[in-house]
Parts: C-alpha cells; structure tokens; sequence
C-alpha cells in the first residue's frame, strides 16, 4: 500500500529506477558500508491511520490538566493571555506555514514584509532601533545579549539579577563556559533590586541584565538599574514583558542598550513551553554585532520597494566561525503570531490590557487578604503572598478544588517555602479571584 | 504593497477586551510610559486583508515544489496541525504540577525513545530549540564530558569538513574550541590522510553531516570513528540529513557518540517561514549524565521530571523545550512506524532521479549515486554565458519553483544543491527537470532572460547590496526613507543562499 504522504506509484518507482540505471532501490544505497548497514526493521509502533493518531493524541491530551478544565493563576514568565482567532488564521496560511527561512526574497516578499513589520513593533515597544527577526525564547536571548556584551565591552563578567526570571538564568549559566564568561548574580532585597548594590556589581562587568516586571512581579527601579549599568560602562539589558510596555516606559528610553524578552505572552499559546519567540532588539550601535536574521527595506530592478534578509555578513552562513551567533532556523511563525496580536491589540489595547492587568492584581491581593511577600512594591500581572503553610501544599490543596493557585516560589528561592507566585491575566475575572480567595483562604 | 503601518488610522482598532468594574491603578511616576508605541490601528477586516494579502505574496510548500538543499522541504501533514491544537497540549502550562502533565510527559518520553531507536543511540534530550542549538548543547556536552575526565585544558580543537554548514564552525566558537578544518577527497569523502595528520591528544572531537552537504555517503565512517575513538575524542552528527537514512544507518551504528535531529527537517515540523524547529540530541551512554535538566523519566506508569542530575550542563531553553513541535513530529512519525525507512528511501530515489536526468545539461562536481540530495554546479554556465547559480535560481522562480539552496557548499563553484523530499510526484520531478533543462538551453540562447529574472513574481531582482549599505531595519513613520531615489541597477550577492 502507498504511504498516504507519498506521491510514487510503483510504476513510477519503476521508471526512476530504470533512467537511474540501479535494479532497485536497494542497490541505491550501495555506497553505504554494509558495516554500518542497518540489518533489521525499526522497532517502532505500527503505523496509525490518521484517524488512530487523532485518538491517540486525544487520548494524551487528556492526561493533561490545562486551563481550561483548572481555574489557573500560574504564570512565572508563561502567561494565559487571550489569543485572538485572527492569530490562528493568519498561522493557518499554508503559505506562510509551509514557507522556510526567506534565502529568495522575490519568493518570499510575504514572510520580509511581516518580519519588517515585526522588527519595527518590537522596536516601538521597547524604544529600540533594531530588532532580529526573533530568538528561540525568552531564555536563550538572554544568553544572546551576554555574547554581544562581551563582544562590544572586551569583558567577561556578565551580572544577573536574582529577580530575574531562573529558567533565564540557567540557560545564561549554561552557556557561560562556552562564551568565557564568569555570572555573578545580584540578590533582591525585599523583591527588588538595589541600584547601589548593582552599581558595585557591575564594575568590570560586560552587562547586567534585570527583569522588569520581574519575577516576583515586582517593578524594578528600572531607571536606576539602568544608570548603575551605565556608571559601570556595563551595558544595560532589560528583560521585559510585551504586555507591560503599553503602560511601563520603554527600555530604550531609560538608557538601556538592549531590551530582550519572551513574546509568548504576546500572541502565542501556552503549548507546555513552546515553541514560542524570545525578542532581542538594540540600540543602532551595536547593529553589526546582532545575533539572528534582520530585514532590511531596499528596492527591486524597477526601483519597487522590497524586502530582504540583511547585514548577512554578520551571520553563520556566510562569516562561519567568526559569526556573532549560529543561529540559522528561528521563530518567525511565532513572531508572525506576535505582530498579529500586537496589530490587534493597537496602542489603546495594550494599555487597556495593562490597565486591566493592574486592576485585577491589586483586586486580588485586597481579596486574598493573605500578606504579601514585598508588600512595600507596586506590581504588575502577577504578585506574591505568604500562604502560611508549604507553597506546595496549598497547591495540593487548592488543586484538589479545582483551582491551580500559583507557583511555589520554594522551587527557586531559599527561605521562600511558603510563598505562592499569584499570577491574574485578564483571562481571570473578579468571581475567578473570588474563586480563589474562597479556597485559598480557608 | 503597503505596510500594516501605512493603513493605520487614528481611531481604528481590531480588538474589544473584556472590561471589569474595578478602580484604577495608577503605575508610578517613574515608571510609566511616556509615549504610546506606535502600533498599528486597524479595524479586523482591514487586519485579516493585509495577511492575506501577504501570504499571497509567499511561496511554501503548500504553493508548489521547494527542494532546497538541506533543509527538507517535505509536506507537512495537517493532521499534524489538528493535534497540537488540542486544548490538552495547547493550553498547558509548563509549571503545572506533574500530576497535570502525564499525558505531554508521556508523548515527550515516546519521542525520547523513538528517536533513540532511529538514531542508534541510548538517550535524549529534547530540549535544544534547533538544530544549531543541537551543536551547541552537543558541544557543551563535550566540555563537561572532558572536564569530568581532566582533559578539558588539553583539548581545544573540533574537527570540521570543509563541506560543513556555517552552524558547526559557528558552535565551536561559541563553544570556546579552536576549530581544525579537513579537506574533501576526489571522491567526496573526508580526506582521511588529512585527517589523520590533523587528530591528536588535542582532539575533542569531529562534527560530521552524513551524508554530507554533498549528499553523499562518507564510505570511510568506520574507519573515521576509529580514528577519533582511538585519539581519545568524541563523534558528533549534525543530523540535518537524516532524512535520508531512516532506517537504512544509524548514526549511533556508524559511531557517532552525540547526534542531533532537526524535527523539522526529517520529521516535519512546517518551517514556518524561518521557524519554529526542534533540535534533540541523542548520545551515547557515557554522555547521558551531561544532558540537560529536567530528564524525562518513566517510573512505572508514571512519568517525572528528574532534575537531579549532578552533572548536567544546566539547560539550553526555557521548560521541557518547544513542544508543539514534538506533538507534531510524533505524529508524523506515528504514520510511518517502521516504514519510516520507506520514507527515506523514497527521498533517496527522488533525488537520484533528479540527478539522473540533470547530471548531462549541469557539472556533476562527484559522480556518484547520491543520497537525499546532490550538488550540482552551474560553472558551465557561467563560464560559456555569463550566466551565473543566481541566475539559474532566479529563473527557475518564472517556473513556479522555488529555487534550490544556492552557493553552498562552499567547496564546489556556483554550487546548486538539490533536495526534492519524499512527498514528491514523478510528475512534479519531471516538470523541474523539464524546467532546468530549458534554463539551460535559454542561458545559450536567451542569457539575458535568467540575469533579468525573475519576472513573474510580485517584484522584481532585489537589491541587497543597498539593503546592507543603507540598513533601512523598521518603519521610520513620517521619517522613512525613500529608497527609490538614485535606484541603479539591482545587485544581489552570490552568497550561500538556503541551509
């Protein structure tokens, strides 16, 4: 029987077999040693029919308690924003789907446009000149600006603030033995950061990084971390939620040199982690040491405006080992989800969208009633309470009642055991919170 | 075209959002945003025609046929997208307790032992986003697998072919190792005299495609494994050409030690116009306690994140790595079973046929049987009519094909790398074929008409070398150049375009 997702006949099979010149399609393989010839069948399942892979699937699906079946107030830098209908629309264009990374721009005028478009709404948000066409996530940009770092200054030593999100500050570990590069990390002090202490830290320092709102929520004095960076001659990175920036000033606005962040908030479904994009844009200065793909504007041979893959000599394929990153295959599909939801949101609904955010926070922390962690800090989307038993108790607990209360903050941070991490989109209303006064304050 | 930003109106917007009676909250002073971003205002209609309009200016798979080399360009089954859009996978929150995620730890564990069983190898992680982040993680692997063993200091170099994409050169840097090159023999293979010359106690390892860019089968793999076992290093496949061996050689088998797989290469993730992909790796035994954190391990009919792992590098990405990608490539997989092997031979018959048919009108730089792709050269061509691989590419679009992966690799002169996929009809293979061949004839006859080309796209050669010198990134609003001004001619680069 034919493979549904093969298109030969065996007549055809025949035909090719004979203008190759080979007996069979065995003897094609005549080149590989039959010391490294694979001598039995694959011990794989049996193949599924489409409809069997459906049941299959659903039947996985169902193992998994989403948030649609759990009233949910997890966040922690993976957040349940609406995402709009016209996002699955545009994503569904086979055109788009089934396109790769656009090497032929006269193919490919669809796909530029869009990344041009993206570039430009992340430089908007974030006060940036340039942005890449996307980085893998939230986490890896991260590492990302750690590299340019190192590249523009000459030094080595990058400073992460605590209150920067964990996953992010693994990844930048990981990769430092790789870059040369020694992490020191900067603790918070009652949930933020202390620009003084960050100032003394940053000396020597290639970059800091900070997250603004950061992990626990909390606003940062971004302003002033951003000057203890520059004091040093650090460069300044701000690692920050797109959702927030409709109502929080621009990165680029308050001296920093780049503004990295995960997009998946902004557009992209929850999808148990992925795939989802990471932003990293910059100031003009540091353009030619950008990791990832950049479209550029230019024009055809009848002076028409078009668009191209740019600034290439900087990339893998052409400068190899002396590229400023090997990243060749990217997010665009996410990205493409990103520019849709932020054309659809517009200026007056991502600030609405922060507005609401606010709102429903501080209702739910005047509706928990439980004490806060930081309660001297302003917050922003998500906020963190001390639950007076085990973080991962209450969420036993609250699970058991059908609500997922938030994230044990005891999973990261010493001494914070009994601490949730409560995080309210404008996907959870004022009876959802009520919801979960109701049982996590019993 | 007009940009998104062109149509916006003051006033306009796409979005209602839920409103809650709930007092104000005001940001600090400090903190608050001093300026709207200038987002576009449009109206839903307005939104859903400008994407459209764009798609419609967008060549995929779906439009027609694209074997560009390297990159597998294979159908992308839909089934694929109905499954990773079940709510139970799509709304699932990464931090959600494990109790919540045994059905997306289930699916990740059988894609573990899948991939483990195509590749020869004994464990994986699926974490790396990509295949260069494959390298990378693979590369960082080494170093903690040497630096367990004391040798860390003592070896510095990675071995590369001079075939090898710009990813491994790159990931040795990134990875703080001194890259050794090694030249290609007459026949296509590495030169294994070379070779030897260049592999000592400073060793850490080799990066190998196999079959290579080429897309031919390196007959000297044993002999290559045992030159590097021998010296003490390590073996990594860059597995952005499995799609040809499902099946049939398993890198494990041929000695690899750390492999890593593009999903959506060989296993189908749609491209997506640049992404998103999946890059798991997969090694051997002695390297299992190196990979990344969490582990995803069966207890029984229980399955956990196990992060106690003392000596893992740490983590390459955010969670467990990009999942939707990993639904969509079990699902492809499931369709197959063990007839994934049919696929690769399918893939390899393909382009064989291609080659076959094109090897008289086009230089063949190796005259072998390929695998899963074949480089041809277009020197001929440019020698006798001036007309060069771009051009050859930018004539085959007036054809309705995408073009080949162009200038890559490096080693062989106006380079056309061709890879069809297995999902291909006779009839599409033959209307290609008919196509090049006519190029051919018309770079004879009618030079102009590829050097002029395209001219059946929505616009005309473009002008990357003025894109590059004038870095024109984002919309400048009321400030946007006008780039038309002082337009000459178009120059686009010969440079590797595709991989």
């Amino acid at each position: 029987m034919t493979h549904p997702y093969l298109s030969l006949t065996d007549a055809d099979r025949d035909e090719m077999l004979a203008a190759i010149g080979v007996a069979s399609i065995d003897e094609l393989f005549r080149e590989i040693p039959t010391g490294v010839r694979f001598s039995r069948a694959l011990d794989l399942e049996p193949a599924l029919s489409e409809q069997e892979i459906v049941e299959h699937l659903e039947r996985l699906a169902a193992k998994n308690v989403h948030t649609g079946v759990e009233l949910s107030f997890l966040g922690a830098g993976m957040y349940d924003h609406y995402v709009p209908a016209v996002v699955d629309a545009v994503l569904s264009r086979g055109e788009f789907l089934t396109a790769y990374t656009p090497y032929q721009p006269e193919m490919s005028q669809g796909v530029l446009q869009a990344i041009f478009e993206y570039q430009t709404a992340i430089c908007e948000l974030t006060g940036m000149d340039v942005s890449n066409a996307s980085g893998y996530d939230g986490t890896t940009v991260a590492a990302d600006a750690c590299f340019v770092a190192k590249h523009v200054t000459g030094r080595s030593k990058v400073v992460l603030c605590e209150a920067l999100n964990p996953q992010v500050r693994q990844v930048v570990k990981t990769y430092a033995p790789g870059f040369g590069l020694d992490v020191v990390e900067v603790p918070h002090r009652g949930g933020t950061t202390d620009p003084d202490e960050l100032r003394v830290a940053a000396r020597d320092a290639a970059c800091v990084i900070f997250q603004q709102p950061n992990f626990f929520g909390c606003l940062e004095p971004a302003p002033d971390l951003a000057a203890a960076a520059n004091d040093a001659e650090a460069l300044a990175v701000a690692h920050v939620d797109p959702i927030s920036l409709g109502v929080l000033e621009a990165p680029g606005r308050y001296g920093c040199a780049l503004a990295i962040g995960e997009g998946q908030g902004a557009g992209n479904y929850l999808s148990y982690g992925g795939p989802h994009y990471g932003f990293l844009a910059a100031r003009s200065e540091f353009i030619r040491r950008m990791p990832g793909r950049i479209v550029g504007e230019t024009v055809d041979a009848a002076g028409e405006r078009g668009y191209v893959l740019t600034l290439q000599t900087r990339e893998q394929h052409i400068r190899r080992e002396k590229a400023t990153s090997n990243i060749t295959t990217n997010q665009t599909l996410l990205a493409l989800a990103g520019l849709v939801y932020l054309t659809w949101l517009g200026p007056q609904g991502l600030r609405e969208l922060g507005e609401t955010c606010m709102a429903l926070g501080e209702y739910a922390k005047e509706r928990l009633g439980l004490p806060l962690l930081f309660p001297e800090r302003a917050t922003f989307k998500e906020f963190a309470v001390r639950v007076g038993r085990s973080g991962r108790d209450a969420i036993r607990e609250a699970r058991s009642q059908g609500v997922h209360p938030g994230y044990a903050l005891g999973r990261d941070y010493e001494g914070l055991d009994d601490a949730l991490l409560v995080c309210v989109t404008e996907k959870r209303s004022p009876a959802d919170i009520d919801r979960l006064a109701e049982v996590l304050g019993r | 075209m007009k940009l998104i930003y062109e149509r916006s109106e003051a006033g306009r917007r796409a979005s209602a959002l839920p409103t809650y009676d709930l007092p104000a909250v005001q940001v600090p002073e400090e903190l608050r945003r001093t300026e709207p971003p200038r987002l576009p205002e449009v109206a839903e209609p307005e939104l859903v025609r400008h994407f459209t309009e764009l798609s419609s200016r967008n060549f995929g798979i779906d439009t027609g046929f694209y074997p560009l080399g390297s990159c597998t360009m294979k159908y992308n089954p839909r089934v694929n997208e109905r499954v990773v859009a079940l709510p139970g996978f799509r709304d699932l929150h990464p931090l959600q307790e494990e109790d919540g995620i045994q059905g997306a730890l289930e699916l990740e564990w059988r894609l573990q032992e899948i991939l483990a069983e195509v590749c020869g190898l004994d464990a994986v992680s699926l974490q790396p986003a990509a295949g260069s982040q494959g390298e990378l993680t693979g590369l960082l692997l080494m170093r903690a697998y040497f630096a367990d063993r004391g040798e860390l200091e003592q070896r510095r170099k990675i071995v590369i072919p001079d075939t090898a994409h710009g990813t491994n050169p790159a990931s040795v840097t990134m990875t703080g190792f001194e890259l050794t090159g090694v030249k290609t023999d007459a026949r296509g293979n590495i030169d294994v005299e070379d070779l030897r010359a260049k592999v000592d106690e400073r060793t850490a390892g080799l990066m190998l495609t196999n079959p290579s860019t080429l897309g031919l089968f390196d007959e000297h793999v044993e002999e290559i494994a045992a030159i590097f076992h021998d010296a003490g290093a390590l073996m990594y496949y860059d597995g952005a050409n499995l799609n040809a061996v499902c099946g049939i050689s398993r890198p494990g088998d041929m000695g690899f030690d750390i492999v890593h797989i593009n999903l959506h290469k060989t296993f189908s993730q749609p491209h997506g116009g640049g992404g998103p992909g999946g890059g798991p790796i997969a090694v051997r035994k002695s390297l299992e306690p190196f990979l990344p954190v969490p582990a995803i391990v069966r207890e029984g009919d229980v399955f956990r994140l196990d992060y106690d792992r003392p000596r893992s590098i740490g983590k390459v990405r955010g969670y467990t790595g990009p999942f939707g990608v990993f639904v969509r490539s079990y699902a492809f997989i499931r369709a197959y079973g063990p007839a994934l092997k049919e696929m690769s031979e399918v893939a390899v018959l393909n382009a064989n046929y291609l080659l076959a048919r094109l090897k008289g009108a086009y230089e063949l730089p190796f005259d072998r049987l390929c695998m899963h792709e074949f480089v041809l050269s277009a020197r001929r061509l440019k020698r006798e009519h001036g007309t060069s691989a771009l051009d050859v590419a930018k004539r085959l679009m007036d054809y309705g094909f995408h073009p080949p992966t162009v200038y890559f690799p490096l080693i062989v002169p106006e380079a056309l790398m061709i890879e069809p996929t297995e999902t291909e009809a006779k009839e599409t293979l033959d209307a290609f074929c008919e196509a090049m061949l006519a190029i051919a004839r018309e770079a004879k006859d009618q030079p102009e008409l590829l050097k002029e080309a395209p001219h059946a796209r929505p616009v005309r050669r473009l002008d990357e070398v003025k894109a590059a010198k004038r870095a024109v990134v984002k919309y400048g609003f009321e400030e946007h150049p006008d780039l038309s001004i002082g337009a000459a001619e178009a120059t686009a680069v010969e440079a590797p375009k595709g991989v």
